[in-house]
């Protein structure tokens, strides 16, 4: 709380009045909110007030008030946990103990609040209320916390915070506090009267490259209505130019850096589709039209685990995805044993056969799942750890989950490749690869092998769709939308080496990402499937292949 | 090579194939007209589908009531809703006695989701079935495939979905949102204070007429608000496409600097790819807002509302409101499920083209009994007069000029529970306009089926 | 002259034919006129639902040349019908200027892009010779340029299955966008009439039949004469030993482009008569399952007889109408089952099993069962693997 200077007789007898008001508190505290700190209590009751214009009035107050106490209740209300007590007060809701507690002391509440309302707001409240929780998080003691009210700071603000800004930025020692604080003030001073205020801010944003305030260079360069320019002092025009060159080059390379990010993340997409398909096609000459299904079949695999995780283990739901992972792969690679055993094994010569036969393999497959599932899309949520993403430089954000995917396929890459290369079991698919009479009379169990690499291809895909199920949708028929994808993935890249396929999925991936700015999605893809069809007529091996194509 | 064998063989296959071609595309097409097609668990206990004879009487025996929704397909997902509270809906007429003493027998056939099948079962409907109205429909593809249908036999369609309006028929009754109460409104919300005084506008859509002529609409009606080309970006994907990286980057980049919304007429399974990756990239309701039209309850089911709190959806009715009428009808519905069984159970959720559906069904039968008969000339003009106190809670009424229903507009924001939170209402419900005023080509063109005009898409009066 | 022609399948076959031609020509057609009372009357809605199985079989019967007696497996067959389709629609389209929502010159989707002008391919299409000629000649083009180019680099067996399928997926998000100006997904629908008549009126729909069916008959006849002749011995030389027939001195890519181009032009035939029947098209009909059920049907019947094909389309498309109404939950098993069944136990379809039954019924202790023609076996992933010998 703030007084106003008063005169001495009085200021002696506020400030005994403040030690006699302290001493309550520290006495009484525990009977309710402390008498003295009335105008903060009613702010923040006005937080959960029914009324929209009320919240506001109480949001301005609080930051008037400039008390970091409102913290938490200004935190709960942009969160959605505050609420409106039956006793008119507010409380904040606990995701935890799921009950209520007092937003200025934490303690649970009294019978009398409950049953508690929802606040009703909406995003002008929060728009008004982030930058007032930011304005008092300024001063916590957590580096993390300062630095996102920094930066929520250097997005926006009311102009009374100014003040306060400078003193914070002038406190401040961490330097990444200190730099989002400096774009803070930039942004408050490129408006400033003070010719100087407004060069340093276009200097400062020259320096950080950073495109918040594109809009306002822009401004400060552009010509007004009577002809005059905006901005009437030339060393500043100059500055601005040179800063809205550096900023529009800095972008232009970030969209560069971040087309070849996406396209990495993209082609770990194909190549999980991909793997499976290559080891089938590669080592076994099948051409598998049900693998898309088999990526379906992971990611409700992953569907039912999260589902058994909501049910029964809630407490471990985080790491729901951790045990997906078997599941997925053992329920896939059991459906592929048995397909190649009823199925395919009767059609190992007759490749067109096994085409039409596993197409219609996949329309079974994909009714079951409709009938069991429902045609409905299921929610497959991302664990919080795969939520959100880093941001590799300002406008670059990498979703973790795109960086899981990667990972997880890079991992799954070097198993197969362990596998194949560096154990007897993958000598002997070699072997049969190479030649299969011959591998079958020095003892290598064929039909036995046979099986276990379609199981293990089919495994593949259904680890892919675990990764699927946290990047989109997941529906009876995903697997449609990349049946085509993993074909020209394995046709591209050859047949019967993997570097083949993860060479192709790559290159696939990047092409598609870099064409897409300037042609859109479509034709990016478009492009590709030419490029891979005139490939294929110069080409017709593929990138990389062992034997000359057969007459298969 | 040509022997008598051989012969013998040629000319059995071509009397067997002769028999099998007749044989087959007659039993397959006959059986289309006898089989009972409701093959969903909710379909009530209706007697047979009679032998095509002679079309029934007018005045006796149940009136039948055709339900034109896909069952299965893409659409399936959206569609099967309307079918049940259709039925459920005539189920609830039926209870109070039915109209003029008949029953409603409802005659669900399944299109599934293949536009060509939509103009097959509509003729099947209305020829075969002889059926007094329909009610069905969802993308704006199978509307226009089925309208020739509808035009061509007279018959009668209610059409529940928002759509992009530019078009009138004399045949059809749009329960359904023009672009006026759902796409105009919510750009202003948008442009206003309270949803974040937007200078910049993004319109993502799907690639197909609805986002198309709505972003048109849209785009001329920003030039009227002085809102130059340079601030709005148009972009459109494929249905079901998924990767939003680059789209989601290039919006981040398009807003920097200025207040920038997203108006989304996003369809379908794209959805959860593009908030999911709004989520990931950082971006909040409150920097970039984004208003959805395609987005309502039932989407909100099958996915993790986590990405999408804040975001915003305009319709003309939502689950959330809170009045007596939407307590009674979610109640009626939800009991009806519990009833049928239906799958989803408890998590069944009521959304806007619902309630459009239940309206449309209550005003048809209204004014059946207005007009004392089911012939479609008559209902037609009985329609147009037709008022019912709608869920969201305000006294709908169907305006005979253009065949549209005056509806209120709410938006509303995403809750963590798949509800939506209405922040923004007007006063009252608004009149539809068919042809919007904001595009050039439909500068003077009416849609008013009174007299003198008697027309849906004209210039001038047609009676002097 | 009769030579060739009693080639084609004996004096009695001829008659066979002939007698299913005319049912097909003139008895449906006058069991149409009948009052609906009579118990054969045909209804009239069944006219074009006739009409589009016809147009379906003349699809199959050009699969059939190219698979069933070459060894081409295309799984992307179904884009020259569509193309072909789309030709019909755009005369359509043009036809109906100022007809339709927008009473403009242009074809609605256009107006409601905000496009000003037709764009250049659209020109020209109003006049009807010029839309039969393109709609014949532009998947006829497609197909001989990626003939050409894909046979001649020897590309055969799954990898041109897969190559075809890629085609038409390509194209079929080519169409997709509203941008490429075919309507996007709508399509072009919303026909009103063809050469002068209405497409509503029943005399119409007649006549779009008799034409299908005159359309199909013609078909079996063009592709009787091209399997019987020299040419014929030839495709079947290059399905059972391409590379025999290579160096007895056959140029196999001249053949099967021909053959391919063939097939491509009828299926465009075959989808330029289907649009008019079904009042819309639009790019799903180019989708890569629809080549592929073309395959199945091509395969129930009975690959390498021409008749079979048309069964096994006839057949699968009743089936298909039937259970989608009455079990449409079903419908998917019962496909998905047939494709698996066939392959494993029929590899020479329904005709095969009906001609398998009347040899054994034939053959006797004193004349046993003549060897069987080997099914046309694809070759095995392995190139050492012996050839199966005729």
């Amino acid at each position: 709380m703030r007084f106003a200077p008063a005169p001495t007789a009085s200021r002696r007898f506020a400030t005994a009045l403040s030690a006699l008001a302290a001493l309550v508190f520290l006495t009484g505290g525990g009977a309710g909110r402390p008498a003295f700190a009335d105008t903060l209590d009613d702010a923040i009751n006005g937080l959960a007030s029914s009324s929209g214009e009320k919240i506001s009035a109480s949001v301005k107050q609080l930051a008037t008030l400039d008390d970091p106490r409102a913290i938490p209740a200004l935190d709960a209300l942009c969160d959605d946990r505050l609420r409106a007590g039956a006793d008119g007060r507010a409380w904040i809701f606990d995701s935890h103990t799921h009950d209520l507690k007092d937003p200025l002391t934490g303690a649970p509440a009294p019978a009398g609040a409950r049953p508690a309302k929802e606040v009703e707001l909406d995003n002008d409240i929060r728009r008004d209320a982030q930058p007032v929780l930011a304005q008092l998080q300024l001063a916590s003691p957590d580096k993390a916390v300062r630095l996102a009210a920094a930066e929520e700071l250097s997005k926006a603000g009311s102009d009374d915070a100014a003040v306060m800004l400078h003193k914070a930025y002038d406190k401040e020692k961490d330097r990444g506090v200190h730099d989002a604080l400096a774009l803070a003030v930039a942004r408050l001073d490129i408006q400033s009267k003070d010719a100087a205020a407004r060069l340093a801010a276009v200097q400062l944003l020259h320096k950080s490259g950073n495109d918040a305030m594109l809009g306002e260079l822009q401004r400060l360069l552009s010509v007004g209505a009577d002809g005059q320019p905006q901005e009437p002092d030339a060393q500043v025009r100059a500055e601005a130019k040179e800063a809205l060159n550096a900023v529009m080059s800095r972008r232009r390379m970030i969209t560069a850096v971040g087309s070849v990010i996406y396209g990495v993340s993209l082609a770990s997409v194909l190549l999980f589709a991909a793997l499976g398909l290559a080891i089938t096609f590669g080592l076994l000459g099948v051409i598998n039209m049900a693998h898309g299904e088999m990526l379906m079949l992971g990611a409700y695999a992953t569907y039912a685990v999260q589902t058994f995780f909501q049910n029964h283990l809630a407490g471990a739901f985080q790491y729901y995805l951790v045990a997906a992972v078997p599941v997925a792969f053992l329920v896939t690679f059991a459906v592929g044993v048995v397909l190649e055993r009823l199925v395919i094994r009767h059609l190992y010569n007759r490749p067109l056969e096994t085409l039409l036969a596993t197409w219609g393999i996949s329309l079974i497959l994909i009714q079951t799942v409709r009938l069991i599932f429902g045609a409905q899309n299921v929610a497959v949520a991302n664990p919080d750890w795969l939520a959100g993403g880093v941001e590799l430089a300002h406008g670059l954000v990498l979703p973790y989950n795109r960086i899981g995917v990667v990972v997880f396929v890079v991992a799954v890459s070097a198993a197969v490749w362990v596998l194949l290369y560096r154990t007897r079991l993958g000598l002997n698919v070699r072997a049969i690869t190479q030649n299969r009479n011959m591998a079958a009379c020095v003892g290598i169990p064929t039909k036995r092998l046979d099986a276990w690499m379609f199981g293990l291809g089919s495994g593949i895909a259904g680890l892919g769709g675990v990764a699927l199920s946290q990047l989109g949708n997941v529906g009876p028929e995903l697997g449609q939308s990349y049946i085509i994808d993993s074909f020209m993935v394995v046709v591209l890249g050859g047949v019967g080496r993997l570097a083949g396929a993860i060479v192709s999925a790559l290159g696939l991936g990047v092409i598609n990402k870099l064409i897409e700015p300037a042609a859109g999605a479509v034709m990016g893809k478009i492009v590709v499937l030419g490029f891979i069809i005139l490939f294929i007529q110069r080409r017709p091996q593929g990138l990389f292949a062992i034997k000359g194509r057969s007459e298969a | 090579m040509l022997d008598q064998g051989k012969n013998l063989t040629m000319i059995r296959r071509y009397a067997l194939s002769s028999l099998l071609l007749l044989g087959a595309s007659t039993f397959g097409a006959c059986e289309k007209e006898e089989a009972k097609p409701a093959a969903a668990p909710a379909a009530p206990a209706a007697p047979a589908a009679p032998a095509p004879a002679a079309p029934p009487a007018d005045d006796k025996g149940p009136i039948k009531v055709g339900i034109l929704h896909s069952l299965s397909g893409t659409m399936a997902i959206s569609e099967t809703s309307l079918k049940d509270v259709a039925l459920m809906t005539i189920d609830e007429i039926n209870e109070a006695g039915g109209v003029l003493g008949r029953k409603l027998e409802p005659v669900v056939v399944d299109p599934a989701s293949n536009w060509p099948l939509f103009a097959e079962k509509a003729r099947d409907l209305i020829q075969n079935q002889h059926v007094a109205v329909t009610f069905g429909c969802w993308t704006s593809v199978s509307r226009k495939s089925v309208l020739p249908v509808f035009e061509e036999l007279n018959g009668l369609l209610f059409y529940p979905v928002q759509y992009e309006g530019e078009e009138s028929s004399w045949n059809v009754f749009y329960t359904g949102a023009a672009p006026n109460q759902q796409a105009i409104p919510a750009v202003e919300y948008l442009m206003s204070k309270k949803g974040g005084n937007a200078k910049r506008w993004v319109l993502l859509g799907t690639d197909y007429v609805y986002p198309r002529t709505t972003n048109k609409i849209l785009r001329y009606f920003l030039h009227s608000k002085g809102v130059a080309d340079d601030d709005i970006m148009e972009k459109y994907t494929p249905f079901g496409h998924s990767d939003y990286q680059t789209i989601v980057a290039d919006v981040k980049k398009f807003a920097a600097g200025k207040r920038t919304a997203v108006v989304s007429t996003i369809n379908g399974d794209s959805n959860v790819p593009f908030y999911k990756e709004l989520g990931n990239q950082g971006i909040k309701a409150t920097d970039i807002p984004v208003v959805a039209f395609s987005v309502g309850e039932e989407e909100l089911r099958g996915v993790d509302t986590k990405p999408l709190v804040g975001q915003l959806a305009a319709w003309n009715y939502f689950e959330s409101i809170d009045n007596p009428t939407n307590k009674a009808f979610i109640d009626k519905w939800m009991a009806y499920v519990k009833k049928n069984n239906l799958p989803g159970g408890d998590k069944r959720v009521t959304n806007d083209p619902m309630e459009a559906t239940y309206i449309g069904i209550h005003m048809w039968a209204q004014a059946v009994a207005q007009a004392h008969t089911t012939n479609v000339d008559a209902v037609r003009q009985a329609v147009g007069y037709q008022h019912f106190k709608g869920p969201s809670g305000f006294d709908i009424t169907m305006d005979a000029e253009n065949h549209h229903l005056h509806k209120p507009v709410f938006i509303g924001e995403v809750k963590a529970d798949g509800q939506f939170r209405v922040v923004w209402k007007t006063d009252g419900p608004i009149k539809a306009e068919a042809w919007s005023p904001y595009i050039p080509d439909d500068k003077g063109k009416i849609a008013n089926w009174l007299y003198p005009w008697a027309c849906g898409n004209c210039t001038e009066a047609k009676y002097k | 002259m009769r030579e060739r022609l009693l080639q084609f399948h004996g004096r009695r076959g001829w008659v066979v034919l002939a007698v299913a031609a005319a049912v097909l020509i003139v008895l449906v057609p006058l069991l149409n006129s009948l009052p609906r009372s009579f118990p054969l009357s045909v209804p009239d809605y069944l006219i074009p639902l006739l009409g589009k199985f016809l147009c379906y079989g003349i699809m199959a019967i050009a699969m059939d040349l190219v698979w069933g007696y070459t060894g081409i497996l295309s799984l992307g067959h179904a884009l020259f019908f569509a193309l072909g389709g789309y030709g019909m629609g755009m005369y359509l389209m043009r036809r109906m200027a100022g007809e339709g929502v927008y009473r403009s010159n242009l074809p609605d989707f256009m107006v409601f892009l905000d496009w000003k002008q037709l764009p250049w391919y659209w020109h020209g299409f109003q006049h009807f010779g010029f839309a039969v000629a393109m709609l014949l000649l532009v998947p006829g083009l497609l197909a001989l340029v990626f003939g050409w180019f894909a046979f001649r680099s020897r590309i055969k067996g799954v990898y041109l299955s897969i190559v075809t399928q890629a085609l038409t997926f390509a194209a079929m998000l080519l169409f997709f966008q509203n941008a490429t100006g075919f309507g996007g997904n709508n399509g072009l629908t919303d026909f009103k009439h063809l050469l002068g008549r209405s497409l509503q009126s029943p005399s119409t729909k007649l006549a779009l039949y008799i034409a299908s069916a005159v359309a199909l008959v013609l078909t079996y006849l063009l592709c009787r004469f091209v399997v019987t002749s020299k040419l014929g011995r030839v495709l079947t030389a290059i399905r059972d030993a391409e590379l025999k027939t290579r160096f007895c001195g056959y140029e196999s890519t001249h053949y099967k482009v021909f053959v391919w181009t063939l097939s491509a032009m009828l299926c465009a035939l075959a989808g330029a008569l289907y649009v008019p029947q079904v009042g819309i098209i639009n790019p799903s009909e180019m989708q890569p399952s629809n080549s592929i059920e073309l395959a199945i049907w091509v395969a129930v019947g009975g690959r390498g007889t021409l008749v079979g094909p048309l069964l096994g389309a006839l057949l699968l498309n009743g089936a298909k109408s039937y259970l989608t109404a009455a079990f449409p939950s079903a419908w998917l098993y019962v496909l998905g089952g047939i494709f698996v069944l066939v392959t494993l136990f029929l590899p020479r379809g329904v005709l095969g099993l009906l001609t398998a039954a009347r040899k054994r019924k034939a053959a006797s202790p004193d004349r046993p069962v003549e060897a069987e023609r080997p099914a046309p076996a694809e070759r095995g992933a392995a190139p050492e693997k012996a050839t199966v010998s005729t």
